[in-house]
C-alpha cells in the first residue's frame, strides 16, 4: 500500500475521450460518445441523466465489463482500465467494486448470505477458513445487519436489506473507488433512507470514492459532492452539487430540475421557471446533429443543429457545454 | 352544481381482503374506511406491499382469483359493488371508472395492435351506435383519444403493436384506454413509476388536465410523495392494510401526525436540503398472523404498552385531520 501512496494523485479516475458503440440491426448505437471527466478522490461523483443517456454504460465500462471502443480511462496515475475485467490484475480488480440496481438479480438466490458475502473475501485471499464467519459477520455488522442474517437466502430479505447485503458484498475486498448504479433506485424511501445513511456512514469512515449513477435528483442533493450532466452519450454540465442546485444552466438540466414533483414551498423554490418538459429522447442510433438536446431545447438556436457547443467553464469546475453561453 | 359536486361518489366502509395460499391465508386489507367526493383528487400512500394496490383492485373487483372481500362494503354511486353481478360489474368497467396500471407492458395485449384495443372499449362505450357504426367512426374516436393524450403521430401508434412503443407511449395509449372507459372515476396505480422524470412530468400534467376536463374523481397510489403533493386534495396514508391518517395533503405533507407519516416524509430525500431521516426500523409485519394491536407499533418509536393490545380508534384533530394512534387520544 506504501508503495501505491507515492504515486498518488489528486484524481482517481482520468476518463478522456471514452466511446462505446454497440451494433445492432437497427444501426449502431453510440451509448457513449466521446466523454471526458475526472473523479477526485474521496468525493461522490454524480453522473446523472434519463435512460438510454449511457450513463450506465460509461459505469460498465470503467468496471470492464465490456472494454471501450475508444478513449483512455487512467486509473490512479497508472492503470489502464481500457482492457477487460478479466485481463486486470486482481489488485485493481479487488479496488474497484459495483453495486447494481436490482439487488433482486444481483444475489445468488441459491446461496446464502454468508456465501455470498464470503466469496469475495476468499477470492481476494482476504480471510482463511478459520476467520471467515467473523469477517461475514463484521461486514454484516459494518452495514448495519445483525450476525443472524448470514444464514438468510436472498428472498427471505426486503429490498433495502439485500441492497445492504449487496454493499457487504462489495465492501469485502476493500475497495478504494465504488460504482453505485442506481442502488437506491428500486427502493422505498424508507429503505432507501436506510441505504443512503450508510453509504455517507462507510464513505466518512474508509474514505471511499463514489462513482453514483442515478436519475433521481433528490438523491444526488443529498449525497454527491459534484454532479455531471449526461444526455444521449454526452456530458452536458458538470459543477459541484451546491453550484448545480443553485444555478442549473444547460437547458436540459434545467428541464430535469423542473420536472421533480416535490414535497415542500422550499423544494419548489430549488426548481427553475420557464423551462417545460417537451418530448422525448431521441434514439441513440439516429442521434440528432450538432447539440443532441435541440430537438427539445426551448432555447435552441440555429447554430446548435449545425455544430456541437463548446465547453463553457463558467466558473471554477462548473463547465456547461450550450451555445446560449458562449 | 355544489350539491352535484359535493356529493359522494365512492364509499369504503371497513373493508377485509385476503388472500388465500396453499397452507396459510394473508390478512392484506383490515378494516379499511376511505370515501371520494365527484371530482375530487385522492392519494394513497405507503411503503410497498402495504396494500394499496389491493384496494384499488376490490374497488374494481379484478382481485386475482385467490383474492377475496371478506367483510365490508364499497359503495359506488348508490350502488354496492361487493355484491353485484359480472354484468354489472362489466358495465361499471367500461364505462364509469378507468384504471391506469402500474406495468403497461403487462396491461396491455402484446399480440395486438392498439387499434383493435382501443375499437374494442370504444364499441361498448358508444353501445348501440358503436356496433352499427363502422370502423370509420371507431377510428376517428380512436385518434381523437390519442391525440388527446399528445402522441405524436396517433396514425402510426394506432398500427403499432406495444412493443413497437417506447414506455412513455406504451403509458399513453393506457391513459387514453383507462380515460375512454372513465367517466366518474380514474384510477391510478403508480401511473409513471417506470418512466423518466421529464415524461413523467408530461404525463402528470396530462392526466391533471384531462381529470379537471372531465370532472373525474381519482384515486392515486404512489409511494412517490412528492407525486402525490402535486396532484392530489387530500390523502390516505396506509400501513400493513390499516388507514394510520387521512387529511388534506398540504395538511399531511407540512404537519404529519402519525409516527408513520412522519419517518415517511422525513426519508424522502429533498432538493433544497441535505440529510436524510433514518427510514424507518424493521420490515412490514406478516401478513399470515394480523395482531390484535396498531400494526407500526413493533417499528414505532412512541410505542406504548396499549398500541400492542388494541387497535386506536380513529382521532378528529382540526382541519378533518385523522388519525388512528393513542398520541392523540
Amino acid at each position: 500500500m506504501s508503495s501505491e501512496k507515492a504515486l498518488d494523485t489528486p484524481n482517481i479516475l482520468d476518463v478522456s475521450g471514452l466511446k462505446k458503440y454497440f451494433a445492432t440491426p437497427q444501426g449502431i448505437v453510440r451509448a457513449v460518445d466521446d466523454i471526458s471527466f475526472t473523479v477526485h478522490r474521496g468525493e461522490t461523483l454524480a453522473l446523472v441523466g434519463e435512460s438510454g443517456s449511457g450513463k450506465t454504460t460509461t459505469g460498465h465500462v470503467i468496471m470492464g465489463l465490456y472494454p471501450p471502443d475508444g478513449g483512455k480511462i487512467i486509473y490512479k496515475g497508472k492503470y489502464d482500465l481500457s482492457t477487460p475485467v478479466r485481463s486486470r490484475p486482481l489488485e485493481i480488480r479487488r479496488d474497484i467494486q459495483i453495486v447494481f440496481q436490482d439487488p433482486g438479480t444481483s444475489l445468488n438466490p441459491k446461496r446464502t448470505v454468508k456465501d455470498i458475502v464470503s466469496l469475495p473475501l476468499r477470492i481476494h485471499h482476504i480471510a482463511d477458513h478459520g476467520s471467515i464467519y467473523e469477517k461475514v459477520a463484521e461486514l454484516l455488522d459494518y452495514v448495519g445487519l445483525g450476525p443472524e442474517y448470514m444464514f438468510k437466502y436472498p428472498h427471505e430479505l426486503g429490498g433495502g436489506e439485500k441492497q445492504l447485503v449487496a454493499l457487504a458484498r462489495a465492501l469485502a475486498p476493500r475497495p478504494s473507488f465504488m460504482i453505485l448504479d442506481e442502488s437506491t433506485s428500486a427502493l422505498d424511501v424508507s429503505s432507501q433512507a436506510k441505504v443512503l445513511n450508510t453509504l455517507l456512514k462507510i464513505q466518512r469512515e474508509l474514505s471511499l470514492t463514489y462513482l453514483l449513477i442515478t436519475h433521481d435528483l433528490g438523491v444526488v442533493r443529498n449525497i454527491s459532492s459534484r454532479v455531471m450532466i449526461m444526455y444521449l452519450g454526452k456530458i452536458y454540465e458538470e459543477a459541484p452539487t451546491e453550484r448545480f442546485f443553485s444555478s442549473p444552466l444547460h437547458p436540459y438540466t434545467q428541464m430535469l430540475l423542473s420536472s421533480i414533483p416535490t414535497l415542500s414551498e422550499e423544494d419548489e423554490k430549488v426548481k427553475p421557471k420557464g423551462v417545460e418538459s417537451v418530448g422525448e429522447i431521441p434514439s441513440a442510433v439516429n442521434p440528432p446533429s450538432g447539440c443532441r438536446f435541440h430537438t427539445r431545447c426551448p432555447f435552441a438556436k440555429p447554430i446548435c443543429s449545425q455544430q456541437e457547443p463548446p465547453d463553457v467553464v463558467v466558473r471554477d469546475g462548473h463547465i456547461v457545454r450550450c451555445w446560449l453561453y458562449e | 352544481m355544489s350539491l352535484r359536486e359535493n356529493s359522494l361518489l365512492l364509499e369504503v366502509e371497513n373493508l377485509y381482503v385476503r388472500y388465500r395460499k396453499y397452507w396459510y391465508t394473508l390478512h392484506v386489507l383490515n378494516g379499511v374506511s376511505m370515501s371520494l367526493r365527484r371530482g375530487e383528487r385522492v392519494g394513497l400512500i405507503g411503503e410497498s406491499g402495504s396494500g394499496k394496490t389491493t384496494l384499488l383492485k376490490s374497488i374494481l373487483r379484478i382481485l386475482p382469483p385467490n383474492g377475496e372481500i371478506v367483510g365490508g362494503r364499497i359503495n359506488y354511486n348508490g350502488r354496492e359493488i361487493t355484491s353485484l353481478s359480472e354484468k354489472e360489474l362489466s358495465h361499471i368497467r367500461r364505462r364509469e371508472i378507468g384504471m391506469i396500471f402500474q406495468d403497461p407492458m403487462a396491461a396491455l395485449n402484446p399480440v395486438f395492435k392498439v387499434k383493435d384495443q382501443l375499437y374494442d372499449i370504444l364499441r361498448y362505450k358508444l353501445g348501440e351506435e358503436g356496433s352499427k357504426s363502422g370502423n370509420r367512426v371507431l377510428r376517428d374516436r380512436a385518434l381523437e383519444l390519442l391525440s388527446d393524450v399528445k402522441l405524436p403521430d396517433p396514425e402510426r401508434v394506432l398500427n403499432s403493436y406495444p412493443f413497437q412503443l417506447s414506455g412513455g407511449m406504451r403509458q399513453r395509449v393506457m391513459i387514453a384506454m383507462a380515460l375512454a372507459s372513465a367517466n366518474s372515476l380514474l384510477l391510478a396505480d403508480e401511473p409513471t413509476t417506470n418512466l423518466d422524470v421529464t415524461i413523467q412530468d408530461q404525463i402528470l400534467k396530462l392526466i391533471h388536465k384531462l381529470v379537471i376536463e372531465k370532472n373525474l374523481g381519482i384515486i392515486l397510489v404512489s409511494h412517490a410523495l412528492g407525486m402525490v403533493n402535486r396532484m392530489t386534495d387530500r390523502v390516505y396514508v396506509l400501513y400493513a392494510g390499516d388507514v394510520m391518517e387521512a387529511a388534506n395533503t398540504s395538511e399531511i405533507m407540512n404537519n404529519p401526525r402519525h409516527p408513520y407519516t412522519q419517518l415517511l416524509i422525513s426519508s424522502t430525500p429533498r432538493l433544497s436540503s441535505v440529510g436524510v431521516g433514518e427510514g424507518i426500523k424493521g420490515k412490514l409485519p406478516d401478513y399470515r398472523f394480523p395482531t390484535p394491536g396498531c400494526r407500526f407499533a413493533p417499528r414505532c418509536p412512541y410505542a406504548m404498552q396499549k398500541c400492542f393490545a388494541a387497535k386506536p380508534g380513529v382521532t378528529r384533530l382540526n382541519n378533518n385531520h385523522l388519525v388512528a394512534c393513542y398520541l392523540y387520544e
